[in-house]
This record gives structure tokens, C-alpha cells and sequence, in this order.
């Protein structure tokens, strides 16, 4: 059997995926990235390898991906996590034509073809409003966890607007609701709705076509897949494995690799990535 | 010239434009040591031909401002002019040259001279609160040329038609009353001759330039759009109506004919040919070009090649028996085609595509220009919905490095060039299957 190993290393966690010849996903790890990111590269794979039993020289190609690819020492190659996001959400969901991914500090809108190939993409610029990093403000404004934002939320019933379009503000905007008394619950379905709202403007400038797979850690949140339904006027699929669904693109490149690698000579240079 | 003098060519642009560039700007420095007022003026409809005419020094604010980027200091003339008062959010350049102008002209390539008077179109409506500036500054006189157009995506009335010789007798008669005034100022008496003299040479650098942009459709391209063609472009700009700016491109063309016969290109290996619009990003003005010739890609046009020269991309030849009307029509041509190339993109942008043989076009949008920026989203969803091309969509700004960065911007290339590299194994597998 042939392993192949995807490292996404995020802004905030780093993840790792191996899949085997067939593209099943074998182990998966995830760890805090923290300021020493090649040792948070190599600790997920690490642990990859652990959780699937496998020694590293049975893992015959590595991709990097996520901001911190390149410090990914030991990969082979690296693909950016746009392509290894639509890539993975594809093979998940294989009616997927559009990718909605929301990392720790940014959201992408991806627009793809039924090979996975992206057609168009666009992601938030030069701020944070929108992406995991809002939900963390909303999170330490409100002190609550953040895996119980999402249930809190979705007890809301009238949801407060949140106008500010900064993730610092937010802070002070939160605080200033809780100043005049409205609901936790309602502060933070109006903080998710409010994040659905750019997310949705994300993903007009690539175009919306149906199927939508929302990837990425924040795609665990109940409550945002909840508001993103509701704005795009869809169901968007949820795979067990968003949070994972970089490394797992990563992961399928390698697999690329390997089993082009395998095949007679000169077929080698069709490898795309 | 012989084989190993041809050799020699190569590069020689790049090499002269740069010196051309360095001898300006001393020129300028000795005029501000001179306390000489200089013609302030803009790259969108100069009238530099007409005001060399008086011996001014002719001063391109806009040239002044980018440099700064360039020379990496950008930030602490921006934050002069932002303690000063203006905001963050106005245009980068009118800020670095507030901040000039407020340091008595010290600038990294030497000091610039007080303006005496400013000449200008309302191509850009920034160039007239800018000049504005200069007026309460050194209260000196300030003329916005009005150059009317009519505006709509292949509406090119010319010479002849009645609506354009209406436009040109209106701008003729702006131009008319320019001249005491220029006259005044400089204490030269008008020469015609003398204006003769400097639209010939306007007429073989136009025609020089417009040669060379189109002898980079050549495999490999012969120049970079985005690096080489801004060296250029400087020179296009900055000695419009001199014998050396003349010379300058019968040189260039000399240089870009011998290196499309040859097939010498920019890159090692030139993967992908890519078409650039907008403004580039001069804070990091070699790092950005490198983001792209990593991966293969080198730029073949670039629509800042086109408004950014005041449209002399297009070769426009002045009529030397009827200098006056000839310049008239040659501003109006020109702001056309500056303002045509930013609004009306689509049918230019895809003639370019096939013709230059292009794998992808490069939007990049900037914070500090409204007026440039505005349209592109909308353009390129234009371009994508008549044709099949790849492209990329990036912001940052060509003076403001807080809004630069390079993380972000590295991230969308090469996820685009991904994508190309995907699409074109695509085409292969496809052809080697059929």
C-alpha cells in the first residue's frame, strides 16, 4: 500500500492528513502552530504517522500547505491551501462547484470545476472581519468557549446588527450590546449572521453555483453553518472532515505524485501540481 | 554594427533609461538650486513639448511620488503629510509630494524646484484639488486645460468628424490663451518653430514607443511590461519633446527588433505570457515582478504602459505645417485613450489576449487610486463572461506599504498559477488523448 501526507499549516492550527493509494484518509492530526512553525509542521505529521501506525519512510510524498507551507522542511512540494481546499472539498463532496472556507484569519471563496480545478477565487483583504478571528473576539468579549458559540447562538431570537466591519470594534460593539442589555444569545446570533453576510459577499464576487461544501475549523460551528444556510438560501455541505479538508487537498496532490510515479516512464510530466 | 556589437544592445535600454532618468533629476536639482519655478505637470495630457518651448523645467509630481516608493522612503513622506493633515485614506502621491514640498523640495533622487506654475487636463480630477494645493502653497498660477471626450466603449470620433473638430477648437483656444500666459511667466516669446522642432521629436518617440509595445508580441516577449516597460515609460514621460528622448527610443527600437529576431527574452524559460492593468506596486516594485517571474510568468502589456504615457502608446504623429492644431488633436487623442484604456478595457483587453498570445490577465487594484481602480471588478467579470481567460484579482497600493502585503499577494499568485499550470496539463492530457 502507498501513503501519501498532507500538512496544512495555518495561522492558528496546523493539520495534517495521510491517505492511502485509494485517497481514504487513514490518520489525521491537528496541533496549535504557535510561534515555531516548522516544529508544529513536524509535530502534526508526527502524530499523523502514529495515530495510522506507519513509519515516515512509508509515506512516500508530502505537500505543504496553508501560510506557512514553506516551513513545511521535510514536504516534497507545495501547493497553496486554495487549490488544496477546493481540491479536498471536491473529492468529499463531488458536486461541489463552490467552496466556502473560513480559517482562523481568512475566508476564501473558491469557485471550482468537477476535476477540482479552481476556476475563480477571492479572499478578505487586509482585515479580519468575517473569519475565525471575529468569532475569537466575540468569544473573549463574552467569555465563552468557543465550541459553545455556536449552540449559545443559535438560542437567539432577535438577533442584534452588528455594523462594524473590524474585528477590533467588534470587541467594543459586543460589549456595548451587553451595555445595553441585550442577550448573550442574541449578541451572538447578530455576530454569526454578520459574519454569514460577508462571507456571502465572498462568494458573489466568485459566483455561487450549487453545490456549496463549507470548509475549514469554523465549519464546525453549528450556529455559522446555520446563518450561512440561511443567507445563501441553501443547504451548504458539511464534511466530519472540514476542519481537515486543506491537509487533505495537500494530501491528495501527494497522492498525485506517487501514483505517477508509478506508472511506466514519460507519463511523469502530467502530474499538475 | 558588428555581431558582437548587436550583443551589446542587449539590456542597453534599461542601461541608458536609467542614466537618462539619474541626469534629469540632476537637471532638476541644479534648477532648484537656481530657485528657478518649474512647469508642474501630469503624465495623462503633459503639454511638455509646448512648455519646453519657454525653457521651463518640466516637473512630473507623479514621477516625484512614485520614486519615493521605489527608494523605499514612501512611508515617511506619507506620514509627514498625514501629521500634516491629510488623511490616510487620499491619494498616495499627492501626499509624498505635500511632504516634498513641505521639506523644500529634498527627494531621494535630488531636489525638486518650487513649482512656478502648474499645466494640467482634468483627466484626473485629483490633479486639479492637487494643484490647488500648489496655488496656496507658492500662490502661483494654476490652468486646467479641459479637454472633453465623448465617453463610450468604441466611440473614436477622429479628425474630420464634426463633433471632434469641435472638441479640437475648443482645446486650441485653451491653448491659445496658455501661451501669454507661459510667455509671462518665463519671459520667452513664443516660437513656433522652436514647437515644431519639439513635436518632431515627440513624433519619433511615439512612434518608437508604440513600435516597441507591439514588438513584444514576440515568443519569448522582448521585454517585461510590468519591470522593464515602467524604465520606459520614465523616459516616454520625462523627455517628451527632446532630442534625447528622441534618440532614446529610435535606440529602444533597435534594441527590441534585434532581440525578437534573435529570440531573446526576458526569462530562462518563458512559461507564461500575462497582461497586467492598473498601477504597479511600487513599494515593492522588484519583489512583486519576482512573484510572478518565479513561477515562469513574465508580462507582455500592461495598460499602465497606455494611460500612464497620456496615450502615446498610440504613435500619434503630429502635423508639423499645423503645429497648434496638431497638439490640440494630439491632447485630446491622447487623454482619450488614457481614460478609454481604464474604462472601456473589455474589447482592447481581449484583442490583446489573442493577439499578444496571453495565458492570463493580472488585475491588481490599488487603495490610493479611486479613479484607476473603481472598475476593474467589473471589468474583468466583463472579460470572463465573453471569453475563457484566466485571472487574477489583487489589491495593494503603488505608495502605502501598510496596505502591502507581501504574504497575502503571494498566496493568490500561486494559487493562480495553479491554476494555469492545472489548465494547461488539462489541454495537454486532452490533445495527447484526442
Amino acid at each position: 500500500m502507498a501513503y501519501a501526507a498532507g500538512v496544512d499549516v495555518g495561522s492558528t492550527q496546523t493539520k495534517a492528513v495521510i491517505v492511502d493509494e485509494t485517497g481514504a484518509i487513514v490518520a489525521r492530526s491537528l496541533t496549535a502552530t504557535g510561534a515555531n512553525v516548522i516544529q508544529a509542521a513536524q509535530t502534526a505529521f508526527e502524530e499523523a504517522l502514529n495515530e495510522a501506525g506507519l513509519e515516515e519512510r512509508e509515506v512516500e510524498y508530502v505537500v505543504g500547505t496553508g501560510y506557512g507551507r514553506y516551513k513545511v522542511t521535510f514536504g516534497n512540494t507545495q501547493v497553496t491551501e486554495i487549490s488544496c481546499h477546493g481540491r479536498g472539498a471536491v473529492h468529499m463532496f463531488p458536486d461541489t462547484r463552490t467552496v466556502v472556507d473560513m480559517g482562523g484569519q481568512d475566508t476564501k471563496a473558491i469557485r471550482v470545476s468537477a476535476e477540482g480545478e479552481i476556476i475563480d477565487f477571492c479572499m478578505n483583504d487586509k482585515c479580519a472581519a468575517g473569519t475565525g478571528r471575529f468569532l475569537g473576539a466575540a468569544s473573549s468579549a463574552l467569555d465563552i468557549p468557543l465550541d459553545e458559540l455556536g449552540p449559545t447562538a443559535l438560542k437567539g431570537e432577535r438577533p442584534v446588527k452588528i455594523s462594524t466591519t473590524c474585528t477590533v470594534f467588534a470587541e467594543s460593539e459586543v460589549l456595548s450590546w451587553l451595555g445595553k442589555g441585550k442577550k448573550i444569545q442574541d449578541i451572538l446570533l447578530g455576530v454569526h449572521q454578520s459574519i454569514a453576510a460577508r462571507s456571502a459577499g465572498l462568494l458573489r464576487r466568485v459566483g455561487i453555483e450549487d453545490q456549496v461544501t463549507f470548509t475549514g475549523g469554523v465549519a464546525k460551528n453549528t450556529a455559522m453553518v446555520e446563518t450561512l444556510n440561511q443567507r445563501l438560501g441553501l443547504e451548504v455541505n458539511v464534511s466530519d472532515e472540514s476542519h481537515y479538508m486543506g491537509a487533505l487537498g495537500a494530501a491528495l496532490f501527494a497522492l498525485d505524485h506517487v501514483l505517477v510515479s508509478r506508472q511506466p516512464a514519460g507519463r511523469g510530466e502530467e502530474v499538475a501540481s | 554594427m558588428t555581431g558582437t556589437a548587436m550583443e551589446g544592445l542587449v539590456g542597453r535600454g534599461n542601461a541608458d533609461g536609467a542614466r537618462l532618468f539619474k541626469e534629469w533629476f540632476s537637471e532638476l536639482e541644479q534648477a532648484a538650486d537656481d530657485d528657478r519655478g518649474a512647469a508642474y505637470v501630469f503624465v495623462m495630457g503633459s503639454l511638455a513639448e509646448l512648455l519646453r518651448c519657454f525653457d521651463f523645467p518640466v516637473v512630473f509630481p507623479e514621477i516625484n511620488s512614485l520614486q519615493t516608493a521605489v527608494r523605499h522612503v514612501a512611508h515617511d513622506y506619507l506620514n509627514e503629510a498625514e501629521d500634516y493633515g491629510y488623511s490616510p485614506d487620499i491619494c498616495g502621491y499627492v501626499k509624498a509630494d505635500v511632504a516634498t514640498q513641505l521639506r523644500g523640495g529634498t527627494h531621494p533622487m535630488g531636489r525638486i524646484p518650487r513649482p512656478g506654475l502648474a499645466v494640467y487636463t482634468n483627466a484626473c480630477n485629483t490633479y486639479i484639488k492637487w494643484a490647488e494645493i500648489w496655488e496656496r502653497m507658492y500662490d502661483c498660477p494654476i490652468v486646467t486645460i479641459d479637454v472633453p471626450g465623448s465617453r463610450a466603449a468604441g466611440l473614436k470620433p477622429g479628425p474630420g468628424h464634426p463633433d471632434f473638430e469641435n472638441d479640437r477648437a475648443y482645446v486650441l483656444a485653451q491653448l491659445k490663451e496658455l501661451i501669454p500666459l507661459l510667455e509671462e511667466k518665463s519671459g520667452v516669446k513664443f516660437d513656433i518653430d522652436l514647437l515644431r522642432e519639439k513635436l518632431g521629436y515627440a513624433n519619433t518617440a511615439a512612434s518608437g514607443w508604440k513600435r516597441v509595445l507591439e514588438l513584444n508580441r514576440a515568443k519569448p516577449s522582448v521585454f517585461n511590461a510590468l519591470t522593464d516597460g515602467t524604465i520606459y515609460l520614465g523616459v516616454s514621460n520625462c523627455l517628451r519633446g527632446t532630442p534625447e528622448g528622441a534618440r532614446y527610443f529610435d535606440d529602444l527600437v533597435e534594441e527590441m527588433e534585434y532581440k525578437a529576431k534573435e529570440g531573446i527574452g526576458t526569462l530562462t524559460e518563458e512559461l507564461y505570457r500575462l497582461i497586467f492593468v492598473g498601477v504597479p506596486c511600487y513599494p515593492i516594485f522588484r519583489r512583486f515582478g519576482e512573484l510572478f517571474t518565479e513561477w515562469g510568468g513574465t508580462f507582455v502589456n500592461s495598460t499602465y504602459l497606455w494611460f500612464a504615457s497620456g496615450g502615446a502608446n498610440e504613435g500619434h504623429q503630429y502635423d508639423l505645417d499645423r503645429p497648434l492644431e496638431s497638439l490640440a488633436e494630439g491632447l485630446l487623442l491622447g487623454v482619450r485613450d488614457a481614460m478609454d484604456s481604464m474604462f472601456f478595457q473589455t474589447d482592447p483587453l481581449l484583442e490583446m489576449y489573442e493577439s499578444f498570445g496571453a495565458d492570463g490577465v493580472v488585475y491588481h487594484p490599488i487603495k490610493s487610486c479611486r479613479t484607476v481602480s473603481t472598475g476593474l471588478a467589473d471589468n474583468r467579470r466583463a472579460v470572463m463572461d465573453r471569453a475563457d481567460v484566466p485571472s487574477l484579482f489583487i489589491e495593494s497600493d503603488m505608495m502605502d506599504r501598510r496596505v502591502v502585503s507581501e504574504a497575502q499577494l503571494k498566496n493568490r499568485i500561486d494559487a493562480f498559477f495553479e491554476g494555469l499550470a492545472s489548465r494547461r496539463h488539462k489541454a495537454a492530457a486532452g490533445t495527447t488523448q484526442g
